[in-house]
């Protein structure tokens, strides 16, 4: 897994509420059986026209906008069906940290086993945070997740909340996996113990 | 100290919890599909690994497999790789899969045949790569969705990682009206609780109105707890729940069954169990309900008016409902009644079971589908399909001018060919009603398989109350 430390880079907003994971990678891109290309078909409807080509007013096709790594967006961000494809297609793109007031279960798991850091700031900071952006576009913002802190254009500091667990696994890139497989003697214990067969 | 249901389930599964992590929850049951295993499989493959319980691993096809019958190729060449794919995994590590070459009598849609089949039993964790697994939960199962690397995590430890999740009492009571089915008490609670509200809690539904509803209508209501933000849903199980699993295939047999009766007896939420939080429902005040909007919870009783965005109680909340006004081509205060449309989609793992299928066609019985509407009856599984026709309600569609196809996801999430047109208006029972869900540009209102069916008939939206004796 991709590590995460600290992410400085400028903001596409996207100040819209409950994006789903229909939005973010509709359904007829999921028939892969790999987890490459995938950022091509991020926002895929929201983003070309029915004959493919870029739509010039959807907020990833201006020009200003390329190679930007922080996504700000609405509430509830990530609703919807539980497609890793979904963190698969905002990493591809280039996304490394989705910023919301708060983000749909099973994407926010989905994420942090991709590099992909989900910043939860409170209400008002994320409001301020969306005024920033529309005033100045080019606004540079900073996350440090050691610290749990984002710093703002204006050198206001918000922290934001991310359980040890994950945390720890994001800084160095550990596999979750690798940590489960570790825990053997339990897992046969507990299969021991409860013999029921399905 | 008291328990909820969740706990006494929680409590019996966790086999390591260290400080400041989360919880290694052990899985009893895991279901997996063609869309969101092959990267789990090759994940495996990648680290040398095995399945560590192909026993407790079962596998369908039900997402990309078309509803044309069944001798007919699989044009769509990804769909077919996808499922070549999932056929040689499957053999290559041992898991029982119900697929169109090894057992296509059991295929269906994964959350119908789980239930279908027994599997799905009272007091298990169950978890599949695919959010609608909250489903299983009308069985007093801990059940979920997880994403692929979980999916690959519980392949080869047969645990997941799970943070413990609130609870939330969901108090429905009330007896329901005619006309008015268990998808409108869930279509009404989210409508009125929004789509986050269940964010980090899992929903226990209690109350009369519960009691009172068959397995097929629980299920239904479970299913849409991820529709209200919920992690899953659970309902208490009662001799409902044990009568319809008793003599199914993987259900326990003989002394078995009176062991595992005996456990699942214990189960419910002892009286004076606390919960985090409670929300309510009176499910005798409602109305059938017909969503108007982009998300699930943009819905409104079946004779009210799509709400003005300029009465919105703040900015964010009136910019969606102007974008999902905009792009269902809808105006504010206007009745959604009347509403022409293009296509009627009976099916998915919401309303595609024998019981759905019952319903839709006592309205289409001896009535014509007017003749400008498309209308798709997808069965939840080959059993349902095979039930069905047994019953005749087969007929009773192919008379009213509906297609009776095969068992899959189908329109639901349109990857397979059903879809709609950029435009066209659908009236779905699925779950969904997202922009582009049933297909690029089309357009969803979600609904009781009694509304779909009138509004077949009809032509446009319709109150099914209309059309009942
Ligand atoms: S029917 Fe729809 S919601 Fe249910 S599993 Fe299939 S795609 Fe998902």
């Amino acid at each position: 897994m991709n590590r995460f430390t600290t992410l400085t880079s400028k903001i596409v907003p996207l100040p819209i509420e409950n994006v789903d994971t229909d939005q973010i990678i509709p359904a007829r891109f999921l028939k892969v059986t790999d987890k490459k290309g995938l950022g091509d078909h991020l926002f895929a409807d929201w983003r070309y026209d029915a004959d493919g080509s870029p739509k010039p007013d959807f907020i990833l096709n201006r020009p200003e906008m390329q190679g930007r790594q922080i996504l700000l967006a609405g509430d509830n961000f990530g609703c919807g069906s539980s497609r890793e494809h979904a963190p698969w297609a905002l990493v591809g793109y280039g996304f490394r940290a989705v910023i919301s007031t708060s983000f749909a279960d099973i994407f926010r798991n989905n994420a942090l086993k991709n590099g992909l850091l989900p910043v939860i700031l409170d209400k008002d900071t994320h409001r301020h945070l969306f005024g920033i952006v529309e005033e100045d576009p080019n606004a540079i913002l900073t996350i440090d997740l050691a610290e749990q802190t984002v710093t703002l254009p204006d050198g206001r500091r918000a922290t934001f909340p991310i359980d040890h667990f994950s945390k720890t696994c994001l800084l160095n890139g550990v596999d979750e996996i690798g940590y489960v497989l570790n825990l053997r003697a339990h897992i046969e214990a507990f299969e021991r113990a409860h013999e029921q067969p399905i | 100290m008291p328990q909820t249901l969740f706990e006494k389930i929680w409590n019996a599964h966790v086999i390591a919890q260290e400080p400041d992590s989360p919880a290694v929850l052990y899985i009893d049951l895991h279901l997996v599909h063609e869309v969101t295993s092959p990267q789990a499989f090759e994940g495996l493959r990648a680290r040398g690994l095995r399945v560590r319980r192909p026993d407790r691993t079962f596998a369908t096809m039900d997402h990309g497999i078309p509803t044309t019958p069944r001798d007919l190729p699989i044009v769509d060449e990804l769909a077919a790789k996808q499922i070549a794919q999932l056929e040689k995994n499957c053999a290559e590590f041992g898991v029982t899969l119900f697929g169109l070459n090894s057992a296509p009598h059991k295929m269906g849609i994964v959350h119908v045949i789980g239930p279908e089949l027994g599997l799905t039993q009272p007091g298990m964790t169950i978890v599949c790569g695919d959010s609608h697994t909250s489903t299983h939960g009308a069985f007093g199962a801990l059940a979920f969705g997880i994403g692929t690397s979980e999916v690959e995590m519980v392949l080869a430890t047969q645990c997941l990682l799970q943070r413990k999740p609130k609870t939330m009492k969901v108090q429905i009571d009330g007896a329901l009206r005619p006309g008015v089915t268990a998808k409108d008490i869930i279509l009404a609670l989210i409508a009125r609780y929004g789509v986050g509200a269940g964010t980090g809690h899992v929903f226990e539904y209690k109350g009369e109105a519960i009691r009172r509803l068959s397995m097929e209508e629980r299920m239904t209501i479970c299913n849409m707890s991820i529709e209200g933000g919920a992690r899953a849903g659970l309902i208490a199980p009662d001799d409902t729940t044990f009568q319809y699993i008793a003599g199914r295939e993987y259900a326990p047999k003989g002394a078995a069954w009176d062991k595992a009766l005996a456990r699942w007896r214990m189960l419910p939420s002892d009286p004076d169990a606390v919960y985090d939080a409670t929300i309510s429902l009176d499910a005798g005040a409602l109305e059938p309900m017909i969503t108007f909007g982009t998300n699930p919870g943009m819905g409104i009783p079946i004779t009210g008016r799509v709400p003005d965005p300029d009465e919105a109680p703040d900015p964010s909340a009136r910019n969606a409902l102007s974008k999902a006004l905009t792009y269902m081509q809808l105006k504010p205060n206007q009745p959604v009644l009347g509403q022409p449309i293009d296509v009627v989609f009976i099916g998915s793992c919401t309303n595609s079971r024998i019981t759905d299928l019952r319903q839709a066609a006592g309205v289409l019985k001896g009535r014509k589908i007017n003749p400008r509407v498309r209308v798709l009856i997808v069965p939840g599984s080959a059993q349902v399909k095979r039930q069905a026709e047994a019953e005749g309600l087969d007929r009773i569609f192919k008379e009213a001018g509906a297609e009776w196809r095969e068992a899959g996801c189908s329109m639901c999430i349109a990857m397979n060919g059903d879809q709609l047109a950029p435009g066209q208006y659908a009236v779905s029972t699925s779950n969904r009603n997202f922009e582009g869900r049933q297909g690029k540009g089309g357009r969803t209102f979600l609904a009781s398989p009694l509304t779909a069916a009138a509004s077949a008939v009809a032509g446009c939206v319709t109150d099914p109350r209309t059309l009942m004796p």
